[in-house]
């Protein structure tokens, strides 16, 4: 495999006793990328990202990443090989505090030996002052994750992400539940980490896909149906059909 | 039900651990060594329920088999005051063995005779026992209600075992310490039972000390993230499997230590402290006292049992009625337990309901500030 690609996805199907959630899904990401993946419910999005990052062993197929396989490894060594998480819903620890959480994803290496015995570096303090500043919660940052608002959830679990450094980050529906401005400020976000970083978003808002102005993979019934700028895709006819709908239904 | 990361104020915990410390200075005053004595024990298990509220309070593991690891230290404790104790008897061996016809002494009661080995043993062993226990249930995922389910089996396993071995530790009876000698005195008499009082009261501190370095900083919100969402924690790059086996080993080391304090002050260990409802009391304890307080858990252990003590001689069989209402009480009206319910506003709350005390009208944090802002 040559270096361009960052991750190969190849042929990759995952049976759920019969029910083919992936089949044969091909996709391959360049180094620093940002890539749109989009698609009807039950498309196969998320189990797509569980593949990736070791929740569901695919059926058939291999996953490489940076010229690893990554097929039977465990969630958290494929999480320090360097491929970062952003859940659907807000997946934050509630009970500790904005700080803490940060705490947690910018802590290496992550053993029990360096947590227990070590204060956290001077560095990574400073790494997790910058995120609170860029996501906007430096005014939070003793209070419990709990007390947040939706939007600012959604925003601590962006910079818990970005603070593990990953070098592909998965974003799965980072705007659900996000006022307009706030999914705007979360496209830009998103853009300004593309190029150092390879980002991967999965969503139904097409505003802001179109916002995020990158390649678009279409995902259907567990299969890459189309692939290409925003334009492109709107044009294909087998994702108006699956997907966008004609207009003059 | 949900749990809640209880942190205590400073001017609460300072409060009570005056009240301690003052009351296990004046205790040998004021109490009869009987009375002392009880309270020796219920010290002891406030170490056992600091390793619950650790395993269950912030990591989540609802374990029912301390008893278990209680048992172990207990029994190290018991089979050093036992083997050091035999030079009358005959083969130089623990009386009980002449009983079951045993002339040679098991093998794995050798070690015992060197104290220091045997101090060690308390811990180490059931902090062993724990983490292999541990290590291949959770590396299985083994969580929730199974993971309680397995323990308590691996408790009957361990009390079936104990019960039937007479030649190797006898059985059912178990090993009597009273009539043991330590530091050339019995370890049954008063002056002993001053001591291990005293011994027992530093190490509970000691424990909690440690207790709360193993929660603080980045280390215990590990373990509160294992409980509130394991799989983020997986996701973020750190393996839970290590850290759940540290803190199982970690609590099952503190239960060792408690057993053996325990033994030394009841005078006896035997698989009794293997039976399933005394490591269910265990987790009782940490519930009334309250999850994820440490305090909670010492505070749990000590009052319940001197409770039960104290309503046990006035009304016999009363008991167990008693403690299955406070803890249908604290389940369904407590949910944080005792020191949680304080700590969460609870007494305010009682107050507002009656009509004692004015209502808050927004955030506890802005009406402070409010108030302030109307004095300036």
């Amino acid at each position: 495999m040559n270096n361009k690609y960052l991750l190969n996805l190849i042929d990759i199907t995952v049976s759920f006793e019969g029910f083919l959630a992936l089949n044969k899904l091909n996709l391959n990401l360049k180094k620093g990328e940002l890539r749109a993946v989009i698609g009807p419910n039950g498309a196969g999005k998320t189990t797509f990202l569980d593949v990736i990052t070791g929740k569901v062993k695919p059926t058939k197929g291999e996953v490489i990443f940076k010229g690893k396989s990554l097929v039977g490894r465990k969630e958290y060594k494929i999480a320090r090989l360097g491929v970062g998480r952003k859940f659907q819903s807000p997946r934050i620890f509630e009970n500790l505090t904005v700080k803490e959480n940060l705490e947690i994803s910018v802590t290496t290496p992550k053993s029990p030996l360096n947590l227990i015995d070590k204060s956290i570096k001077d560095e990574q303090l400073n790494e997790i002052e910058r995120l609170m500043k860029i996501v906007n919660l430096a005014q939070k940052v003793d209070s419990k994750a709990g007390s947040l608002s939706h939007g600012q959830k959604q925003w601590l679990e962006i910079a818990m992400l970005v603070g593990q450094k990953p070098d592909l980050m998965l974003v799965d529906e980072p705007v659900a539940g996000l006022t307009d401005e706030e999914t705007d400020l979360t496209a830009d976000l998103l853009k300004s980490l593309s190029g150092e970083n390879t980002v991967v978003v999965i969503d139904h808002d097409m505003e802001f896909i179109r916002r995020l102005d990158s390649n678009v993979s279409v995902l259907n019934q567990g299969t890459v149906l189309c692939e290409g700028t925003m334009e492109t895709i709107q044009k294909d006819k087998k994702v108006i059909d699956v997907y966008l709908g004609r207009p003059e239904d | 039900m949900e749990f809640k990361n209880l942190k205590l104020s400073k001017k609460t915990t300072f409060i009570v651990w005056v009240v301690i410390i003052a009351f296990v200075i004046a205790a040998p005053e004021i109490l009869p060594v009987f009375r002392l004595n009880l309270l020796g024990r219920y010290l002891s298990l406030a170490i056992v329920a600091l390793g619950v509220d650790l395993i269950w309070g912030f990591t989540g593991l609802l374990s029912l088999g301390q008893g278990i690891f209680f048992a172990l230290g207990g029994y190290c404790a018991a089979m050093y005051l036992q083997i050091t104790s035999s030079s009358e008897f005959p083969n130089n061996i623990p009386e009980f063995f002449g009983l079951y016809g045993v002339d040679n002494l098991p093998f794995f009661w050798e070690p015992f005779r060197s104290p220091i080995f045997s101090l060690f043993a308390i811990w180490v062993i059931p902090a062993l026992v724990a983490g292999m226990l541990g290590f291949l249930v959770f590396r299985n995922r083994i969580k929730g209600v199974y993971f309680s389910i397995l323990t308590q089996a691996s408790l009957l396993v361990f009390f079936n075992f104990f019960n039937g071995q007479q030649k190797l530790i006898n059985g059912t009876n178990g090993l009597k310490t009273d009539v043991t000698q330590l530091f050339g005195q019995m370890v049954g008499s008063e002056s002993m039972q001053r001591l291990f009082f005293w011994v027992t009261s530093i190490l509970v501190i000691a424990a909690w000390f440690f207790a709360k370095w193993v929660v603080k900083g980045r280390f215990g919100n590990i373990l509160i993230g294992i409980r509130d969402d394991e799989p983020r924690v997986r996701f973020t790059g750190y393996n839970p499997v290590i850290f759940k086996t540290i803190i199982f080993s970690i609590a099952g080391g503190l239960a060792g230590i408690s057993g053996a304090l325990y033994t030394v002050q009841s005078g006896i260990v035997s698989p009794q402290f293997m039976t399933v409802p005394f490591s269910i009391e265990m987790v009782i304890w940490v519930a009334v006292g309250g999850r994820g307080t440490l305090l909670g858990a010492i505070l749990g252990a000590v009052f319940i049992n001197y409770a039960k003590s104290l309503v046990s001689e006035a009304l016999p069989a009363s008991w167990m009625f008693i403690q299955g209402g406070l803890f249908i009480l604290v389940v369904t009206a407590l949910p944080e337990g005792v020191l949680g319910w304080i700590q969460g506003d609870g007494p305010r709350n009682l107050l507002q309901r009656f009509g004692l005390k004015r209502k808050i009208e927004t955030y506890p944090s802005l009406e402070v500030n409010n108030k302030e802002g109307n004095n300036e």
